[in-house]
């Protein structure tokens, strides 16, 4: 027996880093695997029963290799903005965007989280590509912008229906945030910086605390009846059942903000200044329509269809998947994929073939589970 | 009715020249949460250390070789419907084949339930 799609990342060359988290998540039961450069906790329990947990409770994610930068500097708004596609004009302090970072073709370089601090901004970038992200920013910010990579600090996430209850007991006011809103607390005399967002479709928190304090805090948090810890392997599945793309498979350099259907990135008044990275070609495709799309894709029948399959109508390839596998919530195979824009309406018949047989599918509006989140000015 | 493993981490308990053919605790704790199990044909020719199934986890699918060379004469048609079977009962319920053996000689070399321990201490 051997595994023959294990995650197609390339760190072999490199011994893993640890995170600050390493010994906890052993302590855990956690089985540790190579991920971004990192050893990660790939599941402790089981992914279908984490992935459970997290949907109607508390799951704690670990998400330490993310990059946390901070920038500052007198014109940083207007600097960034030539590279990222945010309004940061728009972004109030103790609001938070999601963003992406394009090269001057469009291409997506990666896409992040900015949030605006007193006199700096937040920025979480993707692990795998963060040493690529700060080298792009340096080269092409300005001298006087400071951007600080913040090493020292950990990253975790609290999702799920029951994370307020929790979080809130631990570090009182937190569930003041709506989602997508940003702030500092404490916890005891440690600064945290707290967003309410994350990558499961759930209501949640992302916290950056100081590393040497982390295990404290995540003990304490998993000790709230609420909260298991939850690993990268359910992070996937809920994340997909969300709709949410994921740099390096779902979006990269080759994939643009118009095909990848995320050009809620871009507000009006940024689409209509332009002067972000590959405005022009952004905007001609636009007008014109992408010739493919990033689509959901449900599947007929248990197997599953993973990243890589071709997608067909008829004898015809339009497509590839770009993510997909078995959604515990769903309780069937489900998958994201580029498909020709022609082939890429709700309810369209397509095939995926996976080891040489064909698969139906069909095209689905995402997300495959609704998002929860907890918006401002919503009922709770 | 004796069994022997593979160190690919199959078993596959041999009667006369019938044989039955799985994956071990082993292999299914490693796994994890199996979602589904594509079992050969009817008739389907095996060879010795070729691909025979795929066995399907939430994050991966893995070749199930073939511990002998043989002719598949069933598959485990309860796969389908419940392929938790791997995960709850890998070495009884959790079945994958039953093949006809081509050459019992190609079982010389597998290991036995004391000599596999022993090989799964060592990973």
């Amino acid at each position: 027996m051997s595994e023959f799609s294990p995650e197609p990342e390339n760190w072999l060359e490199a011994e893993p880093n640890t995170l600050p988290l390493d010994a906890w998540h052993r302590a855990k039961g956690a089985r540790m695997v190579p991920f971004a450069g990192y050893l990660m906790p790939i599941q402790y329990d089981g992914i279908i029963a984490e992935h459970l947990w997290t949907r109607e409770s508390a799951g704690l994610f670990d998400v330490s290799h993310m990059g946390q930068l901070i920038l500052s500097g007198d014109g940083l708004d207007t600097a960034l903005e030539t590279l990222i596609t945010a309004d940061l004009g728009a972004l109030t302090e103790g609001r938070q965007r999601y963003a992406l970072l394009l090269n001057d073709t469009g291409g997506i370089l990666d896409d992040l989280m900015v949030a605006r601090a007193p006199m700096v901004l937040f920025i979480v970038v993707n692990g795998a590509v963060k040493w690529d992200d700060i080298g792009h920013l340096r080269e092409y910010l300005p001298d006087d912008i400071t951007m600080s990579h913040l090493e020292d600090r950990a990253l975790i996430a609290l999702q799920g229906p029951k994370a307020v209850d929790a979080l809130n007991r631990i570090v009182p006011g937190v569930d003041g945030l709506s989602f997508m809103e940003a702030g500092s607390f404490f916890w005891g005399l440690e600064p945290l910086w707290i967003s309410r967002s994350g990558y499961t479709g759930e209501d949640g928190f992302e916290m950056s605390i100081p590393a040497e304090h982390v295990t404290e805090f995540a003990e304490l948090l998993c000790r709230q009846p609420e909260v298991k810890p939850i690993g990268l392997g359910a992070r996937d599945s809920l994340r997909l059942e969300a709709g949410l793309p994921l740099y390096g498979h779902d979006l990269d350099e080759e994939t643009d903000p118009v095909e990848a259907d995320l050009m809620f990135a871009l507000s009006k008044r940024r689409r209509a200044a332009g002067g972000f990275p590959g405005a022009a070609a952004i905007l001609a495709k636009l007008e014109a329509g992408p010739a493919r799309r990033r689509v959901g894709l449900t599947v007929d029948g248990r197997m599953p269809v993973r990243e890589g399959a071709p997608v067909f109508a008829g004898n015809t390839q339009i497509g590839v998947v770009t993510s997909g596998g078995f959604a515990p919530s769903v309780n069937a195979p489900i998958a994201m994929g580029y498909v020709s824009a022609n082939y890429s309406a709700p309810d369209t018949r397509l095939e995926a073939e996976v080891r040489g047989k064909r698969v139906p599918m069909t095209v689905t509006a995402m997300p495959f589970v609704p998002h929860r989140y907890h918006r401002k000015g919503a009922a709770k | 009715m004796t069994r022997y493993f593979t160190s690919e981490h199959e078993w596959i308990d041999v009667d006369g020249n019938e044989a039955l053919v799985g994956i071990t605790d082993y292999a299914q704790s490693q796994l994890g949460d199996i979602v589904f199990v594509d079992v050969p044909a009817v008739g389907a020719q095996v060879t010795k250390g070729g691909d025979a199934a795929v066995v399907e986890s939430v994050k991966a699918a893995s070749d199930v070789y073939a511990p002998v060379s043989g002719t598949v004469t069933q598959g485990n048609a309860a796969l389908g419907d419940d392929p938790a079977l791997v995960n709850s009962d890998p070495e009884g319920e959790g079945w994958f084949f039953k093949l006809t053996l081509a050459d019992p000689s190609e079982l010389d070399g597998l290991m036995d339930a004391a000599a596999y321990q022993d090989f799964v201490a060592t990973l």
